[in-house]
C-alpha cells in the first residue's frame, strides 16, 4: 500500500488500479462488504502509518518477515507469510504444539474454538505470547542503521587516508556533523562538556533524518517510516531522559529541589511542579517528533484520498499538486525535526550540566 | 493508528541503537571528530606561524632599513672626517713649507751677509796689502829715482784705481 499510495506522483493511472484492487482485496478478505465498496480512508491511513508484520512492496507482493515469539514454551520463529495476509484470526499456525492467530496485527494464542474469542465490545479476550517480530518499523530500523554504519564508516575511513580538505561523501557530510557540533552541541552544552554528548547527538539526528526521509522514498526498500511510530520516538525520548538525569550535577537538582529565590513554602508546589517538568520535556520530545512526522503522512494520504471520496479523476491534479507540495514541505519538516530532537536534547543536556546560572 | 506489540519495537530500538551508537562512537564518530579537530588545530596553528612570519618580516624590513640608515650616516660621517683630515694635512704642510722656506731663506742671507764680510775684509786687507807694496815700491823707487818715484806712484794709484 505504501508504494502504492506514493507512486501516485508518478504514474497516477497505476497507482489508482492498485490502490483501489488492494482496497476490494481486502473487503473481500473482511467480508464486511459485498457489491457496492465504501471508501474507508480512516482504515486506509490508519493500515499505512501503523506498523506491520509484513512489508507490502507492490501490490499483491508483500516481503514476509520473521515473526519471533517468547511464548510459554520458549522461543518461536516462523515467517509471518504463514497467516497469508489473514488479519482476523482465522488462519491458524501451529508450532510446537501451540497454535497462533493473527488479529489486527496482534499475535495471539488461539483460543478453544480454534480462533480469536471477543468480549462483549469485540476486542479479543485471548492471551498472547511476547513479540519481538522484525515488523516493518524495525526492518527499517535495520536499514536505516546498516546505512549509517555504511555511510559513515567509510567517511572515517577516508580522513585516515585524506589529511587536506574533505572529499566526496566526507565533504558533504562533514558540513552536516559540523552543523551539529557547532550549532547544536557547543552552543547548548558549552566549550568544555559538549564532547561526551556528541557521539549520542549525532547518533540521534542522522538516524531520526535518515528515518525521516526513508518514509519519503515510495519503493521497497524504503517507505517504511520509522519516526512515525511513536515507540520509536519515545524509546529516544527515554535516551534523552536518561542520559539528562545521570549527567545532572548538583545545580540541575538543586534547582528542581530547592529552586533559587522561592520562599520555603512554595516549594510545596514548586517541587512537584519541576519534577514534573523532568518527565514533561522528554514527553514534548517523543509527541513532536511522532506527530510532525505522522501528520505529514495522514495529510498526503488524504489528499489522495480525495479522489476516492469524490470517486472521480478530476480531483487527481489537485490532489498531486498539493501531495508534491507537501512532499517538499516534508523533505524540510525531515531535517526539522531531526534539528530540533537533537537542539532540545542538547539543551536538556546543557541545563542539566551547567555549571551555574 | 494501534499500538501493538510494543515490547518489539521497543525491544529491538534499544537494542540497535545501542549498538549503533557503540559501533558509529568507535568507528566513526571519533575518528571524523578527532580528524577534523586536529585539522582545525593545524590550520590555526598555520595561521598563526604565517602572522608570527609577517611579523617577523616586517621586524627585519624595519631592521634592514635601520641598519641600512646607519651605515650610510656613518659613511657620510667617515667621508666628512676624510676631507676634514685631508684640510689639515694640506694646511700643515703648507705651513711647514712656509716656515722650511724662510728658514733656508735667512739661512741665505745670512751667508750672504757673512761671506760678503768675509769678501770686503778680504778686500780690505789686500788693500791693504797692496798699499803696503805700494808703500813699499814708492819707498823703494824714493831712495833711486826722484821722478821716477813719482812715475810709479802714479802708476801704482792708476792700477789701484783700475783695480777697484
Amino acid at each position: 500500500m505504501a508504494l502504492a499510495r506514493k507512486s501516485i506522483t508518478n504514474l497516477v493511472l497505476l497507482a489508482f488500479l492498485i490502490v483501489s484492487s488492494a482496497f476490494a482485496q481486502e473487503h473481500h478478505d473482511n467480508g464486511a462488504e459485498a457489491g457496492e465498496e465504501a471508501f474507508d480512508p480512516t482504515g486506509l491511513i490508519m493500515h499505512h502509518i501503523s506498523d506491520s508484520h509484513e512489508f507490502h512492496i507492490f501490490g499483491d507482493i508483500s516481503l514476509s518477515l520473521p515473526v519471533i515469539l517468547w511464548t510459554e514454551n520458549g522461543l518461536v520463529t516462523f515467517m509471518s507469510g504463514e497467516f497469508h495476509h489473514d488479519e482476523t484470526g482465522k488462519v491458524v499456525v501451529e508450532r510446537n504444539g501451540m497454535k497462533f492467530v493473527r488479529y489486527h496485527d496482534e499475535i495471539y494464542y488461539a483460543g478453544e474454538n480454534g480462533g480469536v474469542e471477543y468480549d462483549d465490545e469485540h476486542h479479543p479476550v485471548n492471551s498472547r505470547p511476547l513479540n519481538f517480530s522484525i515488523t516493518k518499523n524495525v526492518f527499517t530500523l535495520f536499514l536505516a542503521s546498516a546505512i549509517m554504519l555504511l555511510v559513515f564508516i567509510p567517511v572515517a575511513g577516508s580522513y585516515k587516508r585524506n589529511k587536506g580538505a574533505p572529499k566526496g561523501l566526507a565533504g558533504f557530510m562533514e558540513p552536516l556533523i559540523l552543523f551539529v557540533r557547532n550549532d547544536i552541541a557547543i552552543p547548548n552544552i558549552g566549550k568544555k562538556k559538549y564532547e561526551k554528548y556528541m557521539p549520542y547527538l549525532l547518533t540521534v539526528f542522522f538516524l531520526i533524518w535518515f528515518g525521516n526521509l526513508f518514509g519519503l522514498i515510495p519503493f521497497f526498500p524504503f517507505t517504511g517510516t520509522l519516526t512515525n511510530d511513536i515507540l520509536f520516538t519515545g524509546v529516544l525520548a527515554v535516551f534523552t531522559f536518561l542520559i539528562t538525569t545521570f549527567s545532572g550535577n548538583k545545580h540541575y537538582w538543586g534547582h528542581i529541589f530547592a529552586t533559587p529565590g522561592v520562599p520555603k513554602p512554595l516549594l510545596l508546589i514548586m517541587i512537584p511542579v519541576e519534577v514534573l517538568g523532568m518527565f514533561t520535556k522528554p514527553f514534548a520530545l517523543m509527541v513532536r517528533l511522532f506527530a510532525n512526522i505522522t501528520a505529514g503522512h495522514i495529510v498526503i494520504l488524504s489528499l489522495f484520498s480525495l479522489i476516492f471520496i469524490f470517486k472521480t479523476a478530476a480531483v487527481a491534479p489537485v490532489s498531486i499538486a498539493f501531495a508534491l507540495f507537501m512532499f517538499v514541505l516534508e523533505l524540510l519538516v525531515a531535517a526539522l525535526q531531526a534539528y530540533v530532537f537533537t537542539l532540545l536534547s542538547a539543551l536538556f543536556i546543557g541545563q542539566a550540566v551547567e555549571d551555574h546560572h | 493508528m494501534n499500538i501493538t506489540h510494543p515490547e518489539s519495537l521497543i525491544f529491538w530500538t534499544v537494542l540497535v541503537f545501542v549498538i549503533l551508537l557503540v559501533l558509529l562512537k568507535k568507528y566513526a564518530w571519533g575518528p571524523i571528530l578527532g580528524a577534523v579537530k586536529d585539522r582545525e588545530t593545524s590550520i590555526n596553528d598555520a595561521l598563526a606561524a604565517a602572522e608570527e612570519a609577517r611579523k617577523e618580516m616586517q621586524n627585519l624590513k624595519a631592521d634592514n632599513e635601520r641598519i641600512l640608515k646607519e651605515a650610510r650616516a656613518e659613511r657620510d660621517a667617515l667621508l666628512k672626517e676624510a676631507r676634514e683630515i685631508k684640510e689639515q694635512i694640506i694646511a700643515d704642510a703648507k705651513g711647514e713649507a712656509q716656515e722650511q722656506g724662510n728658514k733656508i731663506i735667512a739661512q741665505a742671507k745670512s751667508t750672504i751677509e757673512s761671506e760678503k764680510k768675509a769678501a770686503l775684509a778680504e778686500l780690505k786687507n789686500q788693500v791693504a796689502g797692496l798699499s803696503l807694496e805700494i808703500a813699499e815700491k814708492v819707498v823703494k823707487q824714493e831712495f833711486s829715482d826722484k821722478d821716477k818715484q813719482l812715475e810709479l806712484v802714479e802708476n801704482m794709484l792708476g792700477e789701484a784705481g783700475t783695480l777697484n
